[in-house]
């Protein structure tokens, strides 16, 4: 789950990472009032949306004068922002940011992940800060220095200093920086997160460090664990497919092509698309309906694949194992009656009571084609959809 | 021979009394695996499935030598339960429950390398030695005893294969769902080591997917380690990038971890690739006829 930029500040704050003093602002009216509170005469004016690349969008913007805070909030309130990280509609801008200005002298990264290869928590500081972490790792790997955290001891103040000296960082800002350090890989323990990047952490025209941007990801699977998290949820900058197959149980990915697929495991879901791709067409999602699979969860799938305008046939391929391949034959024939299909419908199953399924669906007198080799399917499927 | 679990394999079972439990027990010992129990709290002393019930894993070991365990408890209670195995000393834990918490896992695999017990899972299907032992929730029916041994994140995925090496008629030695996580409790060259090991096993069947970088690291050890040939599919070919395609690990990030690198690292340590899913079985019949 991702957090809002001003979210993550607010979690900041309360482990005394330090930000600059900000405001939120979810109305046009009280932008002005707001801005005037922080009583500067300079703003930093960020669009509130979980996509990266806003800056480039327009969505962040240095103001000089309350009428130009009202301007942009007048401009993105209500609106929806398209970054490079979007898709074409982009994401809603509910809320903007209102903060101080900060004079920057310099801008480093910091940031903390689970690394999967050496199985532990890692800090990654960079002196090239404020620009694509992934281009610095690509280009100048040397520019990024490492330290592993553990989550049973506190974060030790030597990986601090090493990662201080990494960043150039004179005495004053080093003991600056060890505070950060332990706090954040606190900060990431304790709440479950996933992600954070600090991007970029300043250092200011005081001698002072300071987080200017906070992406967070928190570890969804842990959010049982934290209540004061889950309310953070923003469900309008989620694809809304996507959120509707959530409430089902069914993991939905939008993707670009012409065929919708419905597999059961996401394993299979995906090599499914690959064999799309490898016939010659392109999926139009992916659609993993699980191993809770029932009628109704089928039906809901069959609608949401629907709802997509793109999609010209459709690829169902199931393999029961814990999934009864009849009990998908009943949910497929119950969808097709409710809401009406008039694309191909392409279906492999294979599996658990599949000669059930077979049958079920061949006395169903509906335009469905069984085709029980995975190959055959999809070269149907992508045959049918031209 | 088998890897991890066969005739000496005496197994209990976590969370014994629920609904999926009790579904894929029922189906365990009528497979002829060794359960010999299970492990609910509060319910110690009650019987299920014509076998015990204890309230704790310890006093499940002490009256039935248990060494292996299999976990259906939900993720909340999953780090409690692990945990209970380790400290019980269980040296192979199988965990079926999907939705751990990262970090939890995290510290579980610390714990699990100083106790020198092997955790299979979490997010996956479990072990299957064919027409031996049977513990986790894959369909009985489309195995046969044979000589691939299959290893994989993904859990239809592996049916796949499975059904493919039977229909075709080599069978499997043992199939292995590592899962689908970001940290595994075991990866593609803990269980690779094994199977090369593994006199039953001629040929190794690898499933991958997109996301983190397990399948170079297991490429760079065939290199040097395997002698038997191995096949491998990596799925997501067609994932884009940032999105998560289901399984909590499988997703391409910083632009790494995308199915062509690691198709590639693969291709490179001599192992031979198949693009489509529909194409294991043959290709290591192929490669396995051919070696002889």
């Amino acid at each position: 789950m991702n957090l809002h930029e001003h979210q993550a500040k607010t979690l900041f704050k309360s482990y005394d990472l330090p930000t600059s003093n900000f405001f939120v602002a979810s109305k046009v009216e009280e932008a002005k009032e707001l801005a005037k509170k922080l009583n500067v005469s300079k703003w930093v004016v960020k669009a509130q949306v979980h996509a990266g690349g806003r800056g480039k969008a327009g969505g962040v913007e240095v103001v000089e004068s309350l009428d130009d805070v009202e301007t942009f909030a007048k401009k993105w309130l209500g609106k929806n922002l398209v970054t490079y990280q979007t898709d074409k509609n982009g994401q809603p801008v509910n809320s903007i940011l209102i903060e101080e200005c900060t004079e920057i002298s310099s801008e480093l990264y910091l940031g903390i992940v689970v690394d999967r290869s050496t199985r532990s928590i890692v800090v990654m500081a960079s002196p090239e800060g404020g620009v694509n972490i992934e281009e610095v790792a690509e280009n100048n790997p040397e520019k990024i220095f490492k330290a592993s955290v553990k989550i049973e001891e506190e974060a030790s103040d030597d990986d601090a200093k090493r990662l201080a000296q990494g960043l150039n960082l004179n005495s004053e800002q080093t003991n600056q920086f060890i505070d950060i350090f332990k706090n954040l890989s606190k900060l990431f323990i304790e709440k479950d997160l996933a992600l954070v990047e600090i991007n970029p952490l300043v250092i200011d025209d005081k001698n002072k460090l300071k987080c200017l941007d906070g992406k967070v990801t928190v570890d969804s699977n842990a959010l049982f664990r934290h209540e004061e998290l889950m309310s953070l949820r923003d469900t309008s900058q989620e694809e809304q497919r996507e959120l509707e197959a959530s409430k089902w149980d069914l993991n939905y990915v939008s993707l670009e092509g012409e065929i919708g697929c419905m597999v059961n495991g996401a394993g299979l879901a995906m090599g499914t698309m690959d064999i799309i791709k490898l016939a010659g067409g392109f999926p139009a999602n992916f659609l993993d309906v699980g191993g809770g699979v029932n009628e109704k969860n089928v039906s809901e799938a069959f609608k949401i694949i629907l709802s997509d305008q793109k999609v010209k046939a459709i690829l169902i391929n199931i393999f029961g194992g814990i999934v009864k391949c009849d009990v998908v034959a009943e949910g497929i024939i119950s969808a097709v009656k409710e809401v009406g299909v008039d694309i191909p419908v392409i279906v492999r199953l294979k599996g658990n009571n599949a000669n059930i399924a077979q049958e079920i669906l061949t006395k169903s007198d509906l335009n469905i084609i069984f085709e029980p080799d995975l190959s055959t399917a999809a070269e149907k499927a992508v045959e049918l959809s031209k | 021979m088998s890897i991890l679990i066969g005739n000496d394999t005496i197994a209990i079972c976590q969370g014994f009394t629920g609904s999926q439990a009790t579904l894929h027990c029922e189906q365990a010992i009528e497979y002829g695996t060794n359960l010999v129990g299970g492990v609910t709290p509060g319910k110690a002393g009650e019987r299920h499935l014509d076998r015990p019930v204890f309230g704790d894993v310890k006093s499940a070991v002490e009256k039935t030598k248990a060494n292996t365990s299999i976990i259906f408890v939900p993720a909340k209670f999953c780090k409690d339960s692990i945990n209970e195995a380790l400290d019980a000393g269980i040296k192979l834990i199988i965990v079926i429950t999907e939705g751990i918490p990262t970090l939890d896992m995290l510290s579980l695999k610390i714990k699990a390398d100083e106790f020198g017990s092997m955790i299979i899972g979490p997010n996956c299907p479990g072990l299957i030695t064919p027409g031996v032992c049977k513990l986790g929730i894959m369909p009985a029916d489309i195995h046969k005893k044979g000589k691939v041994g299959i290893v994989s994140r993904s859990g239809t995925l592996t049916y796949e294969a499975v059904d493919q090496t039977s229909q075709i008629g080599l069978g499997q030695s043992s199939c292995v769902g590592i899962g689908g996580d970001p940290i595994p409790g075991s990866n593609f060259i803990d269980i690779l080591k094994l199977f090369e090991l593994d006199d039953q096993t001629e040929g190794i069947v690898m499933v991958g997917e997109i996301g983190g970088t397990a399948e170079e690291e297991a490429a760079e050890f065939i290199k040097s380690n395997i002698s038997k040939p191995v096949v491998a599919y990596i799925a997501g070919v067609s994932a884009p990038a940032g999105k998560r395609m289901g399984h909590a690990g499988a997703i391409i990030s910083g632009g790494k971890g995308t199915a062509n690198e690691k198709f590639l690292a693969l291709e490179n340590a001599g192992v031979v690739t198949v693009k489509s899913p529909a194409l294991i079985g043959k290709t290591i019949s192929d490669l396995l006829n051919f070696k002889k």
